[in-house]
């Protein structure tokens, strides 16, 4: 995974509220066995317009993505994260995500920034002619117009981001722990073992 | 004394493996269900770090999402191959995934295949009290037994496959309680349809939702399924309602499920397991049941829901500024103007199955209606897809299929169908569907496809009559 701590660049001023996951990516572009290509078939109901935000020259291979409440309901193909992935999309903010799609956004170095509405409506405005900068290790949110927003992120996540971390790797280092679970679990709840 | 808990915290608490320091846990997964969509690109992960599946034993795979739903093998028995080059290789992965990494496969033309979250309480794979996880969201279903379970993406599938266990912060608590009697008519798909459209779409966004109340411990494990199915709807990860005895007589006896003097044993930590008086939950709704009627989308968001006997609504009643601009881009989409009654919405196709209405007490709801009844000739497609092989045979038995097939539906073999439309099940471009699935999500049933949610015995009703109808009218 690639580390992530500066973006600097063109934000997508998109906005809209409750986007699903099959509008991020339809279930026909699931049909594949690898991660790679899915930028082609991302937002394709929308982009099917020709005058859509995505296609738009200013904004070819913007790396932020600023959205609406509730963005990446549904589903939880992670191939919305991919998709966006292979837009150039690094940074999401938005007033909040579905729980799914800001994990999968986080393990695939995207960075699901969370902001409060009025601060999205000014970077919405902000973005329609100017950059956006967003700095990961410090938590904000900046313009060239003197706006500093800063924002939360779990403690965990920043760190798997700003390294670029393998979780499984991670996780490994607790095999002894997980031996130890399944030990006391067979003692205390035999049962829970599949009876066939 | 220990603190009183709710049923979340307690499955929670049993599960945790290790805990850091920031509150995020390491939790033991009891249960991992894979299907052919979500898990090709875990296994080719696993393959290309040299990891192995810590838990086979724990695993179980099927596959349901890109299956067509048409005959499966030949008149002489011999298995039909798959049109679609990219669902053929889908499925030929899994079927090689699964024997190398020594899993648990339920094949595509076995007795047992059906849609994975039909397939799991159906085999006693899923338990009360067990974590289940599945890369689909729809995975909140298999909350309706008591399990906490929920939908995650590939890279946890992978992270499941080899260490059991994942990452999570704890979700917090909501309580949906529908007390009273529901009305005739009225179905689990209505409560839950009824309960999105009152939490909305990120209603339950960073909680764990438990329902309970009168009218949810009356439902029979099918409905309860339904319910559970549906807390992703209103941005719930997971859905939980306690197991009780209905529970338990569903689950006894079934494959995977404990035994003898292991069954006895199972049914006391069940039982432990239910929230404690004096518990708390972050946040508490209350429904009364006699508000509820057959219910249906307007919208392309599972929060549009309106009564049957109600209109659809003017952008400009919505409070919420952004929800002004969404009605009025759904309303564009789905081809509906302001004040239009419900029942005058014509409807060209019929969907009944999905994860959230395919089992057999669906199949029963639904047939009850076009018993004796023809399907409207402006009707162009209707097809019924029983949620299993095994739900299929019960209808068999039952005398279902015909009562569907001398009423003009189609009768299917299980898979998800056109819920997502990943297989060749599709309602055309601006085409309206009334649909027993979960999601009225633009292009969800295809590019272009018009979607209204309504309960199995609704969109039998309008297969019936060729519009939207409440179904209280055609009941006897």
């Amino acid at each position: 995974m690639t580390p992530l701590e500066k973006v600097a660049g063109r934000a997508i001023p998109f906005g809209l509220k409750n986007i699903d996951t099959d509008v991020i990516i339809p279930a026909h572009w699931l049909k594949t066995t690898t991660r790679e290509g899915m930028g082609r078939g991302a937002f394709e109901s929308l982009r099917a317009d020709p005058d859509n935000l995505f296609d738009r020259p200013e904004y070819q291979g913007a790396p932020i993505l600023i959205a609406g409440d509730n963005f990446g309901c549904g589903s939880s193909r992670e191939h919305a994260a991919w998709a966006l992935g292979d837009l150039g999309i690094r940074v999401v903010i938005a007033p909040s995500y579905s729980d799914i799609f800001s994990g999968n956004a986080v393990k695939n170095g995207i960075l699901p920034v969370v902001l409060p509405q009025a601060a999205i409506d000014r970077l919405l405005e902000v973005a329609a002619t100017d950059p956006v900068f967003v700095d990961l290790d410090y938590q904000t949110v900046t313009t060239e117009f003197q706006d500093r927003f800063t924002f939360e992120i779990d403690p965990f996540r920043k760190m798997c981001l700003l390294e670029g971390l393998d979780e499984i790797s991670l996780t490994e280092k607790s095999d002894a722990a997980i031996g130890a679970y399944e030990k006391q679990l067979d003692a205390d709840r035999p049962w829970m073992r599949p009876a066939a | 004394m220990t603190q009183p808990r709710t049923l979340y915290e307690k499955i929670w608490d049993a599960h945790v493996v290790e805990q850091r320091a920031d509150g995020t846990c390491l939790i033991f997964i009891d249960r991992h269900l894979v299907h052919e969509v979500t898990s090709p690109q875990a296994f080719a992960g696993l393959r290309a770090s040299g990891r192995r599946v810590r838990r086979p034993d724990l695993t179980l795979a099927v596959p349901d999402h890109n299956l067509p739903t048409t005959a499966r093998r030949d008149a002489a028995g011999n298995r039909l191959p798959i049109a679609d080059a990219e669902s053929a290789a889908q499925l030929a992965a899994l079927e090689k995934n699964a024997p190398e990494f020594g899993i648990r496969y339920i094949d595509a033309v076995a007795p047992e295949q059906g849609i994975v979250h039909v397939v799991g309480p159906e085999q006693g794979f899923s338990l009360p009290g067990t974590t289940i996880v599945c890369g689909d969201s729809h995975t909140a279903c298999h909350g309706g037994i008591g399990a906490l379970a929920f939908g995650i993406g590939t890279s946890e599938v992978e992270h499941v496959l080899a260490t059991q266990t994942l990452l999570l912060q704890p979700a917090k608590t909501m309580e949906v309680r529908v007390e009273g009697d529901v009305g005739p008519g009225v179905s689990a798909k209505d409560i839950v349809l009824h309960i999105t459209g009152v939490i909305g779409a990120a209603g339950g966004t960073g909680h764990v939702i438990e329902y309970t109340g009168s009218a949810i411990r009356a439902l029979s494990v099918e409905g309860r399924l339904t319910i559970s199915n549906m807390a992703i709807e209103g941005g719930a990860r997971a859905g939980l309602i306690a197991p009780d005895d209905t529970t338990f007589a569903y689950l006894k006896g079934r494959p995977y499920a404990p035994k003898d003097a292991d069954w006895d044993a199972a049914v006391a930590w069940w039982k432990s397991l239910a929230t404690d008086p004096g518990a708390t939950y972050d946040k508490v709704v209350v429904i009364d049941a006699a508000d509820i009627a057959p219910s249906v989308t307007w919208g392309t968001s599972p929060e549009d829901v309106v009564p049957i006997t109600g209109t659809v609504p003017d952008p400009a009643s919505f409070a919420d500024p952004s929800k002004q601009v969404a009605a009025a881009k759904s309303l564009a989409y789905m081809g509906l103007e302001p004040g239009t009654r419900m029942q005058d919405v014509p409807i060209e196709n019929i969907f009944i199955g999905s994860c959230t209405n395919s089992r057999i007490e669906d199949m029963r709801a639904a047939a009850a209606i076009v018993k004796g009844r023809k399907k409207a000739d402006t009707v162009k497609w209707a097809i019924v897809v029983p949620g299993s092989g095994l739900v299929k045979a019960q209808a068999e038995a039952e005398g279902l299929d015909r009562i569907f097939i001398d009423a003009g539906l189609e009768w299917r073999e299980p898979g998800c169908s056109a819920c997502l439309a990943m297989n060749p099940d599709k309602v055309p471009a601006g085409e309206r569907c009334a649909s027993t699935s979960n999601r009225n999500f633009v292009g969800r049933q295809g590019p272009g496809s018009r979607t209204h949610l309504v309960s199995p015995a609704m969109a039998a009703a309008a297969a019936v009559t060729g519009r939207l109808t409440d179904v209280r009218e055609l009941m006897a």
